[in-house]
C-alpha cells in the first residue's frame, strides 16, 4: 500500500520547518516513500495525516505475531510476490498437530519434540517450536488440560489452540492466555461469538472460509470489530485449489490491495494426505507459495530438517548473502599431518568446500577467512581475499599449534596471490588448489604431508 | 469491498520444444503464465522429470539411492531397461561421467558408443550429459550428436566456450541443446543470442541456468529461475523463453545431508535423501523448471504426484 513521495507530500503540513532533520517536506516525503525515515519524526504532521499514513505504511499483508517475547513468532509482513523483488519477510511457521484423543505419552513425546528438535546451521539455530493443539474430543476440560500441559512445556513453545466451538475454545484459551495463543477458526457459524473471544483476551485469531469470496467476507467483519491479528485459511484441501489460493491471496493483497485478504494464511498438509512423505512435498509447495503457517501431522527428522533448510534458503535477504564464522574447521577428524585449506566465509562457499572435503574422506583443517560474506572471487576483486588479509588471519588463527608441516593449500582462483603470500608467510609453501571445489577429492587424495 | 482475483498481465510465452522423436516424443514450454498458476493462463505440458544413467557404475552413491539401481550399474543400457520397464521412465538423462578429464578420461568416440546403444535400446527421449568440461565435452557431445543423428537428443551442457562446435553439430544432426550459463539471467540470454545467430533454432533451446538442491544455494536457481520466467512472459523478452532443464539429482545426492546415517533427530536417511532431491525438484518446478533430471523411484513418483494434482486443475 506504499504510497508515493508526491501522495505523502500532500498529506504533509508543507511548512518546510526543517525540523525532521530534512530540508523541506518534499524531500521528507521521499525519504518516507523510500522507508529511509519515519513520520513520528515529523512534529506538525496532522492526526488525520497520521491515520492515513500510517495505514498506507502497514504492509500488503499484516503483521501477525503469535506468543510473546522473544520466542513469539512473527508472520506476515510481506511486501512482494517474488524474493529478488525485495525479500521474504517472515519465514513461515511450522506446527505439529498434537490432538486431544492421543495418549497421554504421545501427547508428551510431542510436545518434546516440539520443545527440543533443532538444527545448527551457518551459526543459526533452525526450530519449528510451533504445536497446534486441535480439540477433537469436543470437551473443553480436556483441550483445557492439553493448553496447560503445552504452557508447562519448555518456554520456546508458541501455541495454536484447535476447535470450532467456542465453549471449548475460550476453556483452552483460558489455561494458557499469556501464551497469546493463535485461535482457530472463526467460521460463518460462530464468527460473533470467535470475535468476543479474541477482543476479551486480545490474542490471534484465524478466520475460515468455504471460498475465498467468504472469507474475505468474513475478515471484514472481524475487522470492523476492531482485530487486526487476523489469519486466514480459505479452506480448500486439494493441492491444486489450495496452491492457486494461496497464489490469489498473495496477489489481491500485494498488486490490488486488496485488505480482506491481506493477512497470513495458514495451511493444513496434515489434512490432505495419509502419506507423510507426500504431506512434506506440500509443506514444500506452501513453503514457497505463501504460507504463514504450515500444520504437519508430526515433526519427523527425514521431513522437519530438509523443510527447515529450505525455508532458511528461501527467507534469507537476497541482498544480504548468510557468511560463516572466520575460523578453523576440522574435517573428518584432521591430525597434524592433515592439509590445511582456505576459503571465503560465503556460507555457500563454505558449505560446498567442506562438503567436497568431507567426500574425499582425506582429514584437513579447513580454514574459513572472513570476507564479509563475499564468494571466492569477489572477495578477491574487492581486496578482501587478498594475501595481506589472508596472512595475518592464519599465523593468528593458531592453526600452527595444530599442524606440523607450513603448507597452505589456496583456491585456484586466487593463484595469483600466491607469490604475495610466500612473502608475507615465511617458511610456508603456498599450493595452488583446484578453481572448482568439485575437483578437490581428486586434489586432496594425492596430498603427501 | 468486492473481491476480484486479480490477473498478471502476460505478453509473452514459452516455446514449445520437442525432444526425442517417434510415439514417444516429448514436447515441453508452451506455457502463458507462470508455473501451475492455471487461473492466469495454460501449461499445455506438464513438466518431465527425465531418470539418470550413469555410464560407469557410480563409486560413492548413499545405499539409498544405490539400492535400486544395484543390479544394474555395470551396464548403461541395462539401466536404461530397468528405468522404462520397473519406473516407467518418459527421458533418460546419460551422464557420461566416464569423460571427465580429471577422472577416467574415456575417450569421445567410446563414450558416444554408450549413448548410442543406449539409443537404440530405448525409444523414449534422450538427453545425454557431459562433464562440464568444455574442450571435452565439446568432443563427446560432437561424437554423440554425429554418431546418433536425427534422434532429437538433448546434449548438454553447452556453454560459451563450446557452443559453436556443438551447436554447429545440433543443427547438423538434428539434436536439442540444453544452454547452460552460471546462475545469471544475463549470461542465460547472451548464450541464447549466441545460439541463435549460430542457426540454432528456438526450438532446439533449452535453458540450463545451473542448479542446487536444498542448503546449497536453491535460492539462487530458485530466484534466477523465477527471473528468467518473469522476463519471458511479462517483458516479452524473446531470447528468454525457452523451457528449463534442471540437472537436479546429481547435486543433491552428493551433499553431507543425504549421505549422513539414519540420526535420531535428521531421520531416516532413505526418506532423507528423496526428499531432499523431491522437495528441492518440487521447489524449482514451481520457479519454472520444464525437465527436471532426477535419481531415486520414490522422489520422482512423489513429484510426478505434485505435478499431476497441479495441472490437474
Amino acid at each position: 500500500m506504499a504510497l508515493t513521495g508526491i501522495e505523502i507530500f500532500k498529506l504533509l503540513p508543507k511548512t518546510n520547518c526543517g525540523q525532521c532533520g530534512v530540508p523541506t517536506c518534499l524531500a521528507f516525503a521521499m525519504a518516507l516513500a523510500a522507508g529511509k525515515t519515519e513520520l513520528a519524526r515529523c512534529p506538525h504532521v496532522s492526526e488525520e495525516a497520521r491515520a492515513k499514513l500510517s495505514e498506507a505504511a502497514a504492509p500488503p499483508i499484516l503483521t501477525v505475531t503469535i506468543g510473546t517475547g522473544e520466542h513469539a513468532l512473527k508472520l506476515g509482513g510481506e511486501t512482494v510476490l517474488f524474493r529478488h523483488e525485495k525479500r521474504f519477510e517472515n519465514p513461515p511457521g511450522i506446527a505439529i498437530l498434537i490432538s486431544d484423543t492421543m495418549p497421554e505419552a504421545e501427547i508428551d513425546a510431542r510436545l518434546r519434540k516440539a520443545a527440543e528438535m533443532s538444527y545448527e546451521r551457518v551459526g543459526l539455530t533452525l526450530r519449528a517450536n510451533l504445536v497446534a493443539l486441535k480439540g477433537e474430543t469436543g470437551s473443553p476440560e480436556k483441550l483445557a488440560a492439553l493448553a496447560a500441559k503445552a504452557k508447562q512445556a519448555a518456554g520456546n513453545l508458541n501455541i495454536i489452540l484447535m476447535s470450532e466451538r467456542p465453549e471449548v475454545l475460550g476453556a483452552a484459551l483460558r489455561a494458557c492466555a499469556e501464551k497469546k495463543p493463535l485461535l482457530y477458526a472463526a467460521t460463518k457459524d460462530n464468527i460473533d461469538a470467535m470475535i468476543s473471544l479474541a477482543k476479551e483476551a486480545s490474542l490471534p485469531l484465524a478466520v475460515k472460509g468455504d471460498d475465498l469470496e467468504g472469507l474475505a467476507s468474513l475478515t471484514e467483519k472481524v475487522a470492523s470489530a476492531g482485530l487486526k491479528q487476523i489469519v486466514i485459511d480459505p479452506g480448500a484441501r486439494k493441492t491444486a485449489r489450495s496452491f492457486q489460493e494461496q497464489v490469489i491471496i498473495r496477489s489481491s493483497a500485494i498488486t490490488k490491495k486488496f485488505r480482506p485478504l491481506g493477512y497470513p494464511t495458514i495451511v493444513f498438509p496434515c489434512e490432505m494426505t495419509d502419506d507423510p512423505m507426500k504431506e512434506a512435498m506440500l509443506a514444500a509447495m506452501f513453503l514457497v507459495k505463501y504460507a504463514g503457517i504450515i500444520v504437519l501431522s508430526d515433526y519427523r527428522g527425514e521431513s522437519l530438517f530438509p523443510l527447515l533448510v529450505a525455508r532458511l534458503n528461501i527467507y534469507t535477504d537476497p541482498q544480504r548473502p548468510l557468511a560463516t564464522k572466520q575460523g578453523i574447521y576440522e574435517i573428518n577428524n584432521p591430525g597434524a599431518d592433515s592439509p590445511l585449506l582456505v576459503t571465503s566465509n560465503f556460507s555457500l562457499t563454505y558449505f560446498i568446500v567442506s562438503g567436497e572435503i568431507e567426500n574425499s574422506r582425506v582429514p584437513g583443517y579447513l580454514f574459513v577467512k572472513d570476507t564479509e560474506g563475499l564468494s571466492v572471487m569477489t572477495a578477491w576483486a574487492a581486496g578482501k581475499f587478498s594475501a595481506d588479509t589472508i596472512a595475518p588471519a592464519i599465523l593468528k588463527s593458531g592453526i600452527t599449534e595444530k599442524i606440523r608441516h607450513r603448507r597452505l593449500i589456496i583456491p585456484g582462483y586466487v593463484a595469483a596471490e600466491k607469490g604475495a603470500l610466500e612473502e608475507q608467510m615465511p617458511g610456508w609453501e603456498i599450493v595452488v588448489g583446484p578453481r572448482d571445489a568439485a575437483d578437490l577429492p581428486a586434489f586432496l587424495k594425492t596430498w603427501k604431508s | 469491498m468486492p473481491f476480484q482475483i486479480p490477473k498478471t498481465v502476460y505478453s509473452g510465452k514459452i516455446n514449445e520444444v520437442r525432444i526425442g522423436r517417434g510415439t514417444k516424443a516429448l514436447t515441453v514450454g508452451g506455457e502463458t503464465a507462470y508455473p501451475f498458476y492455471l487461473f492466469e493462463g495454460t501449461m499445455p505440458h506438464p513438466p518431465r522429470i527425465a531418470m539418470e544413467v550413469y555410464d560407469v557404475p557410480p563409486e560413492d552413491w548413499p545405499e539409498a539411492v544405490l539400492e535400486p539401481f544395484r543390479d544394474v550399474v555395470h551396464d548403461a543400457v541395462a539401466w536404461a531397461q530397468k528405468c522404462v520397464h520397473d519406473y516407467k521412465a518418459e527421458s533418460i538423462c546419460l551422464q557420461l561421467a566416464s569423460t571427465d578429464p580429471n577422472g577416467m578420461n574415456r575417450p569421445a568416440n567410446e563414450a558416444a558408443q554408450v549413448a548410442k546403444k543406449l539409443a537404440d535400446a530405448v525409444d523414449i527421449p534422450l538427453i545425454v550429459w557431459g562433464t562440464g568440461n568444455p574442450e571435452k565435452d565439446t568432443d563427446v557431445l560432437r561424437a554423440v550428436a554425429e554418431m546418433c543423428p536425427e534422434r532429437n537428443i538433448v546434449l548438454g551442457p553447452v556453454e560459451e566456450a563450446s557452443h559453436k562446435k556443438i551447436g554447429a553439430a545440433a543443427i547438423g544432426f538434428k539434436h536439442t541443446v540444453a544452454a547452460s550459463s552460471p546462475v545469471d539471467v544475463n549470461l542465460a540470454k547472451q548464450l541464447n543470442i549466441l545460439l541463435g545467430n549460430l542457426g540454432v533454432r528456438d526450438d532446439q533451446i533449452l535453458i540450463d541456468p545451473t542448479v542446487s538442491g536444498i542448503g546449497y544455494g536453491i535460492e539462487y536457481c530458485f530466484s534466477v529461475m523465477e527471473r528468467i520466467r518473469m522476463a519471458a512472459l511479462t517483458q516479452q523478452d524473446t531470447k528468454l523463453q525457452y523451457p528449463i532443464i534442471a540437472n537436479l539429482a546429481r547435486e543433491v545426492w552428493k551433499t553431507k545431508e543425504a549421505r549422513l546415517p539414519d540420526d535420531p533427530r535428521l531421520g531416516n536417511a532413505r526418506g532423507r535423501g528423496i526428499l531432499l532431491e523431491a522437495m528441492s525438484a518440487m521447489i524449482l518446478l514451481l520457479a519454472g523448471a520444464d525437465i527436471v533430471v532426477m535419481r531415486h523411484p520414490e522422489a520422482i513418483r512423489l513429484v510426478k504426484e505434485m505435478v499431476n494434482e497441479l495441472t490437474a486443475g
